[in-house]
C-alpha cells in the first residue's frame, strides 16, 4: 500500500482543497435547521414579513454558496483522482517492462491487463469519492451533534448515544460482510471456471457422454455460490432497517426530551423542530457513508493488488557502461545450473559448452528437456542458480540491457507481431532501419513474397495479433523482424514449426550466409540441425552430447534414440 | 421487446409468486409506515407550543405510535429484502442451471461459431446483471413509486398549495440532470474510447513482453502509453469532473424548493392555515421527495442494461437445440456392442450453406482396420470425424456403424463406441484420478494403475506429490503430460472404434515413440481413424485416404500410394526434402 503514497505527492494541494471545500459545503447545509428554527421562532411568532423574507433569502444564499463550495470541491478531486490514476498506471507499466520474463509469467499477462486497467479505474473511483464524502458525511454527523449541544445539551445526550451505536453497526456490519464479499466473488470465479471449461471441452464431454454430469457439478457450484450470497445478503439486508430504527427511536425520544424542555422555558417550538432536522439529516449521510465503505473496500483491494505488482524488485540487474571487446557472437557457458524456483528441482544442470564466432549451433531435446531454459539463460531473461556465462568473452551481467539487445536477435517460439504497419514491426530492434535493410532481412527470412504479394508494400496493416496473417507469414516475419537489426548472435527458438520443409531448408541455409553472425536453433527436428557445426543434445535437463550430426549418431544415446523416432518412415520409404 | 423479456422472466420467477407477491406487499407497509412518521412527528411538534404549553397527554400516544411505526416499517424492510434477495437469486440460478443444460443441447456448429468468452460472459456476467437489475430493481422501482404516491398524499393532507408548489418546482432539477447527462456523455464516450485504445495496447505490450524485451522497444513502447496516458488523462478528468456536478446541482435547486416551502409554509401559518408542526412535515417531505426519483432514474438505467442481458440469455436458451439432444428423456433406442465397421455413403455435407464442402464422400471401414487420413489444413480430415462422432449433422447420405443408421440411435451411445483423443488437451479443473475416470466411472484403482502402465504415466504420476490425487494445474503438467492422461482416458474406456486427430502433435518425437506403442497395444483388434500430420506415424495404415478440398483424392496403402508417384508421394517426400540434400 505504501507504494503508492508517493503518486500523492503531486496532488496534495488538490487532495486538501477537495474535502476542505466539501466540508465548507456541508458546513452551509449545516446552517439550514438554525435558519428554519429561527424562521419559526421568531419570524413567524413575531408576524413579520420582512423578517421571514430575509430567512428565506438565506435560505437561498446558503444553497448557491453550497454549490460554489462543492463544484470547487468536485474539481479538486476530480483532477487529483485522475492524475492520481494516470501515474500509477504510467508507474505500473514502467515497472512491469522492468520486470523479468520470469517474474511476468509468476504474475500472469491475464494478471497485469486486469491491474493496469479496471483496478486503477477502480483505485480512481474510489479516491475521487474519498476525497469528496470519506469527511464530509462524518463531518455532518459529527457537526449535527455540535449543533445540538448549542441549542441543548440535554438533547444532545441523544445524539451522544445514537451516534456511537450507529457507528459501531454501520462499521460492524461492513466489517463482517467485506470479507464475505470477497468470497463470494471467489464462488463466482469459480463458476465462471466451470462455464468455461464447458464451454472449451465441448467435444470432450460430448465424446465422454459427460453432459449430464457436467449439468450436475455445474448446478452444485451454482447452489454453493448462491446459498452464499444469499446469506451474505441477509447480513447486508440489516444496514437499513437498523439504523433507520435507531434514528427513529432517537426521535421519538428526542421529541420527548425537547417537549420537557419546552415545557420548562429552556427552549423553544422551532429548536425542537431543529433538532429533529439535525437528526433527520444525519440517516442520509449515514447512508452514503456505507456505500462509500463499500467503494473505498474496492479501491483499496485493488490498490493492494496494484502495489503487490510495484513492490517487486527487478530481479535482473543489468551493466551501465557499455562492454568493450574485439569478440563477436562468441558464447561460454561453464556449470551452468538453473532453476525457476527457490529450492526447486534445477531444470537446466551442470551446462558447459563454447560457441566460436560465426557458428551454427543447434540444440536439440524433448519437451520439457530444458532448451527453452538455455534460451532463456543465454537471452539473460533468467540468471543461473550457479554457474558462468560470458558473452564476448566479457560476463553475460555486466552487459547493460541495451546493449544485450543489440547483439541478440531472437525469434520467439510463439509469433507474436503487433498491430501496426509491417515496417513499424521490422523495425522494433532499429527504430531507424531503412527499406533495403528490411528487405534484405524479409529475403533472408523467405518473406519477402509475403510483402510483394500486399498492395501497400511495407505500410501493410497488420492487425492485432497478426490475425489478417497465416501461421506461417507470421513465422517469417518474426525471423525477419530478428534478422533487421544485424544481430551477433542470432536465436531461432524452435521457430520454424510452421514452414514446410522445403521453406525450412531454403530459410536454414540463407541464414547460414549471413556473415559475422552466430546462430542458435533450437528444435525437436534432427532435420533442422544436422547440419550445425555444434549440435548440444538435452535430455532432462542436462547436456549429454555435444558434436556434429554424424559422432553424435555414433555416440549418443538419446541422439540416437531422436534419431531413429524420426526417421522410421524414411527408413520404410527407401 | 422489453415486455417478452419481462414476462418470460416473471414465468421463471413462477416458483415464486407468492414471494413476489409478498415483496410487493411489504414494500407497501414499509413505505407507508415510514412515510407516515413525519406526520406524526409533525403533530407531535404542534403539541410543544412554549413554556407551560405542552400537552404531553396527546404527545406522548404520538410518540409511542411512532415508535411502533418505526418498528413496523423497520421489520417490513428487512423482511422486503430477505425475500427479494431469494426470489433474485434463485431466479438467476435457475436460468444459469438451465443455460449451462441448453449449452449440453446445443448444436457445435453454433458453439463453434461462439467466442467461449462471449457465452461465459452472458451466462455468467449477464446473469449478475438481470440478478442485479430486473429482480431488485423491480422492487426498487415499485417502493419508489409507492414512496412518490403516498408523499403527495400526506402532503396534500397537510398543505395543498405548497403541495403543487413541490410538483411544480421538482421538474426543475429532473432537467438540471438531464442537461448535464447529456452534455457528459460525449466526454464519457471520449474517456471510454481512450480507455479501449489503451487497453488494447496494453494487452498487446504484455502478452508479447517477451519480443518487447528482446528488441529492447521498452522504452519506445512507454513512450506510446505516455501519450495514450495523457489523453487519457484528460477526456477523464473532464468526464469525471463534469458528471459529478449532477450531485451538487440537483442538491442545489432541492434547496431552492426547499426555501420556497419555508416560504409558502410561513404565510400559510400566518394566514393561520397552516401549524408550525405542518411545516416541518412538509420540509421533510420536500427533503425526501427527491430521493425516490433519483432511485428510479437510476433504476431504470439498470433495468434497461438488465433487460439487454435478459434478451442475450434468452437468445442462448432458445437457440435451436439438435433434433434429438441428449440430456431429454425421450431417447432413441441405443446401440450396444459392435464389431466396428463403418460405411459412408454419398455423404454431403458443408459449414456454410452457400458453398458445399464434402460432396458424395463414400468410405467403407471393416472391423479392426486402421485408417489414416492425410492432407493439406482445410482438406476436411476432421470434418469426416466430426460426422462420425455426430458433432455435426450431415444434410444428405447415410453414415452406419454395423449396419445401423447413426441418426436411428441416441447420440449417448453412438458416442460412447468411440474413444476420441484430439489435438487439444482438455482436462477439467480436478485431480488426475477425476479426469481419468470420466472414461469409466466405477474403475478401480487397479484398472487406473494398469491404464496408467500401458500409456506409460504411471511413473510420472505416481512420483506427483499426492499421485492421482494431484490437482491439475495450468502449469504443473507439460503439454506432453496433459496429452499423455487424455490418451490413458480413452485406453481406460476401451472403446471399440478408435479416433485420434493429431494426438501426438504436442509430444516430442522420443516421447511420441513410446506412445505409439500404447497406441498400438489399443488399436489391436479395434477399428481406428487417425488424423496426423506426422507421416511417420501412419506408414502403418491398412488403408490411407489422401484427402484434398472435402475429397478423397487417393486411398490405398503406403507402398501403393508412394509408387503412385501423386499427391501423397509429394507429401511424403517434401517431408523429408532435406535429408536429400
Amino acid at each position: 500500500m505504501n507504494q503508492l503514497g508517493k503518486y500523492f505527492r503531486p496532488y496534495r494541494v488538490q487532495a486538501v482543497l477537495a474535502p476542505l471545500f466539501k466540508m465548507l459545503e456541508a458546513f452551509m447545509d449545516l446552517f439550514v435547521p438554525l435558519v428554519v428554527a429561527d424562521l419559526i421562532d421568531t419570524a413567524i411568532v413575531a408576524h413579520d414579513m420582512k423578517m421571514i423574507m430575509i430567512r428565506v433569502g438565506l435560505l437561498v444564499v446558503l444553497a448557491l454558496v453550497s454549490l460554489g463550495f462543492a463544484i470547487t470541491a468536485q474539481f479538486f478531486s476530480a483532477r487529483c483522482a485522475v492524475g492520481f490514476a494516470c501515474d500509477i498506471r504510467e508507474a505500473l507499466f514502467v515497472h512491469v517492462s522492468s520486470l523479468s520474463l520470469r517474474q511476468n509469467e509468476k504474475i500472469g499477462a491475464d494478471t497485469l491487463m486486469t491491474r493496469l486497467t479496471s483496478d486503477i479505474n477502480q483505485i480512481q473511483t474510489a479516491v475521487n469519492m474519498g476525497l469528496r464524502l470519506l469527511l464530509r458525511s462524518p463531518f455532518i454527523v459529527f457537526g449535527s451533534f455540535i449543533m445540538a449541544l448549542t441549542i441543548d445539551r440535554k438533547a444532545a445526550i441523544v445524539f451522544a448515544t445514537a451516534i456511537p451505536l450507529l457507528l459501531v453497526i454501520v462499521l460492524g456490519i461492513m466489517l463482517v460482510t467485506i470479507p464475505m464479499f470477497k468470497k463470494v466473488q471467489g464462488y463466482l470465479d469459480r463458476l465462471s471456471v466451470k462455464t468455461r471449461e464447458n464451454l472449451s471441452g465441448v467435444r470432450v464431454i460430448r465424446a465422454f457422454t459427460q453432459e449430464k454430469k457436467e449439468v450436475q457439478d455445474f448446478k452444485e457450484a451454482d447452489d454453493r455460490y448462491t446459498s452464499y450470497v444469499v446469506l451474505t445478503g441477509r447480513i447486508t439486508a440489516l444496514l437499513n432497517p437498523v439504523t433507520f430504527l435507531i434514528v427513529n427511536l432517537a426521535v421519538c425520544v428526542l421529541i420527548h426530551t425537547g417537549a420537557i424542555q419546552v415545557e420548562a422555558g429552556i427552549l423553544q417550538q422551532g429548536q425542537v423542530v431543529a433538532l429533529y432536522n439535525y437528526m433527520a439529516q444525519m440517516i442520509v449521510e449515514l447512508i452514503k457513508l456505507s456505500s462509500l465503505m463499500i467503494t473505498l473496500n474496492k479501491g483499496i483491494a485493488c490498490a493492494a493488488r496494484v502495489s503487490d505488482v510495484l513492490a517487486i524488485p527487478p530481479e535482473l540487474s543489468y551493466g551501465t557502461m557499455p562492454v568493450e571487446s574485439n569478440e563477436i557472437g562468441t558464447v561460454c557457458f561453464e556449470h551452468v545450473s538453473a532453476s525457476y524456483h527457490d529450492h526447486g528441482t534445477p531444470v537446466v544442470q551442470d551446462i558447459s559448452f563454447t560457441v566460436k564466432e560465426g557458428e551454427m549451433i543447434g540444440i536439440i531435446g524433448g519437451t520439457g528437456s530444458g532448451k527453452s531454459t538455455l534460451v532463456r539463460l543465454l537471452t539473460r531473461t533468467m540468471d543461473p542458480k550457479s554457474g558462468s556465462i560470458q558473452i564476448n568473452g566479457k560476463p553475460l551481467a555486466s552487459y547493460p540491457k541495451q546493449q544485450l539487445s543489440k547483439i541478440f536477435g531472437i525469434v520467439p517460439q510463439k509469433a507474436v507481431l503487433f498491430s501496426g504497419t509491417i515496417r513499424q514491426n521490422m523495425q522494433m530492434g532499429k527504430a531507424d532501419a531503412s527499406d533495403e535493410e528490411i528487405h534484405e532481412a524479409l529475403t533472408i527470412a523467405q518473406a519477402d513474397e509475403i510483402v510483394a504479394g500486399k498492395k501497400d508494400g511495407l505500410d501493410t496493416i497488420i492487425e492485432q495479433g497478426g490475425r489478417n496473417l497465416s501461421g506461417g507469414q507470421k513465422q517469417r516475419l518474426t525471423i525477419a523482424r530478428a534478422i533487421v537489426s544485424k544481430p551477433q548472435i542470432l536465436i531461432l527458438d524452435d521457430s520454424s514449426s510452421a514452414l514446410d520443409y522445403a521453406t525450412d531448408a531454403k530459410l536454414r541455409q540463407a541464414i547460414a550466409k549471413i556473415k559475422n553472425c552466430t546462430v542458435f536453433l533450437i528444435s525437436q527436428r534432427i532435420s533442422t540441425v544436422r547440419q550445425c557445426d555444434q549440435i548440444l543434445v538435452l535430455d532432462h535437463g542436462r547436456l549429454v552430447g555435444n558434436g556434429t550430426h554424424e559422432s553424435l549418431l555414433s555416440s549418443c544415446s538419446v541422439y540416437q534414440q531422436i534419431n531413429a523416432s524420426q526417421s522410421r518412415g524414411e527408413k520404410e520409404a527407401s | 421487446m422489453n415486455r417478452t423479456i419481462l414476462k418470460r422472466l416473471l414465468k421463471e420467477a413462477g416458483k415464486y409468486r407468492f414471494m413476489m407477491i409478498l415483496s410487493f406487499v411489504l414494500a407497501f407497509v414499509s413505505a407507508a409506515f415510514q412515510l407516515y412518521l413525519p406526520v406524526l412527528f409533525g403533530q407531535a411538534i404542534d403539541h410543544i407550543i412554549g413554556a407551560g404549553n405542552v400537552a404531553f397527554d396527546a404527545l406522548m400516544p404520538l410518540l409511542s405510535k411512532a415508535a411502533v411505526c418505526t418498528v413496523i416499517s423497520a421489520v417490513a424492510t428487512l423482511l422486503m429484502t430477505l425475500v427479494n434477495n431469494s426470489v433474485a437469486y434463485g431466479t438467476v440460478a435457475s436460468i444459469r442451471n438451465k443455460a449451462i443444460a441448453t449449452v449440453m443441447n446445443l448444436p457445435l456448429k453454433y458453439l463453434d461459431e461462439q467466442k467461449t468468452g462471449d457465452l461465459t460472459a452472458r451466462i455468467i456476467a449477464d446473469g449478475d446483471a438481470i440478478c442485479d437489475g430486473l429482480v431488485l430493481g423491480i422492487s426498487q422501482l415499485f417502493t419508489g413509486v409507492v414512496t412518490i404516491v403516498l408523499t403527495l398524499v400526506f402532503m396534500l393532507k397537510t398543505s395543498g398549495m405548497v403541495t403543487l408548489a413541490v410538483i411544480v418546482l421538482t421538474p426543475v432539477s429532473f432537467l438540471v440532470a438531464r442537461f448535464i447527462s447529456t452534455h457528459t456523455y460525449t466526454m464519457f464516450r471520449k474517456q471510454s474510447k481512450a480507455r479501449g485504445r489503451q487497453m488494447g495496447y496494453v494487452e498487446e505490450m504484455v502478452s508479447g513482453m517477451n519480443v518487447v524485451q528482446a528488441f529492447g522497444y521498452e522504452k519506445r513502447s512507454q513512450e506510446t502509453f505516455h501519450q495514450m496516458n495523457e489523453q487519457l488523462r484528460q477526456c477523464s478528468t473532464k468526464a469525471t469532473f463534469y458528471s459529478s456536478l449532477t450531485n451538487p446541482c440537483t442538491r442545489c435547486v432541492n434547496s431552492i424548493v426547499y426555501a420556497c416551502v419555508a416560504l409558502l409554509g410561513a404565510l400559510f401559518i400566518l394566514q393561520g392555515n397552516l401549524t408550525v408542526g405542518g411545516l416541518t412535515i412538509l420540509l421533510n417531505y420536500a427533503n425526501q421527495y427527491m430521493k425516490p426519483f433519483n432511485d428510479i432514474t437510476s433504476v431504470i438505467t439498470e433495468l434497461q442494461n438488465a433487460f439487454a442481458c435478459a434478451g442475450r440469455l434468452f437468445d442462448l436458451l432458445d437457440q435451436k437445440k439438435e433434433d434429438d439432444p441428449v440430456l431429454c428423456s425421450h431417447q432413441k433406442p441405443s446401440i450396444d456392442s459392435i464389431t466396428g465397421e463403418i460405411t459412408m455413403e454419398h455423404v454431403c455435407f458443408s459449414y456454410d450453406a452457400s458453398r458445399p464442402f464434402i460432396e458424395d464422400f463414400n468410405l467403407h471401414v471393416k472391423p479392426g482396420m486402421h485408417v489414416a487420413f492425410v492432407g493439406p489444413t482445410g482438406c476436411g480430415k476432421t470434418t469426416i470425424i466430426n460426422l462420425l462422432m455426430r458433432f455435426y449433422e450431415i444434410s444428405s447420405g447415410r453414415i452406419s456403424v454395423d449396419g445401423t443408421d447413426i441418426t436411428s440411435i441416441n447420440r449417448t451411445s453412438l458416442r460412447s463406441c468411440f474413444g476420441m483423443v484430439l489435438q487439444d488437451t482438455w482436462l477439467s479443473s480436478g485431480s488426475i484420478r477425476d479426469n481419468l475416470l470420466i472414461a469409466k466411472p466405477d474403475a478401480s484403482d487397479e484398472e487406473l494403475k494398469e491404464a496408467c502402465r500401458k500409456t506409460q504415466c504411471l511413473d510420472w504420476i505416481e512420483h506427483s506429490e499426492d499421485g492421482f490425487d494431484t490437482i491439475i494445474q495450468e502449469d504443473r503438467l507439460s503439454a506432453g503430460q496433459k496429452q499423455m492422461l487424455c490418451i490413458t482416458r480413452v485406453m481406460l474406456a476401451q472403446p471399440s472404434i478408435l479416433i485420434l486427430d493429431e494426438a501426438t502433435s504436442s509430444i516430442d518425437t522420443r516421447t511420441e515413440v513410446l506412445v505409439q506403442q500404447a497406441f498400438d497395444t489399443l488399436m489391436e483388434g479395434r477399428t481406428s481413424l487417425v488424423v496426423a500430420h506426422r507421416l511417420s506415424t501412419i506408414v502403418n495404415a491398412d488403408l490411407i485416404c489422401v484427402m484434398k478440398d472435402g475429397k478423397i483424392i487417393e486411398s490405398g496403402r503406403h507402398e501403393q500410394l508412394l509408387s503412385r508417384n501423386g499427391f501423397y508421394a509429394d507429401l511424403f517426400n517434401s517431408q523429408f526434402a532435406s535429408f536429400a540434400q
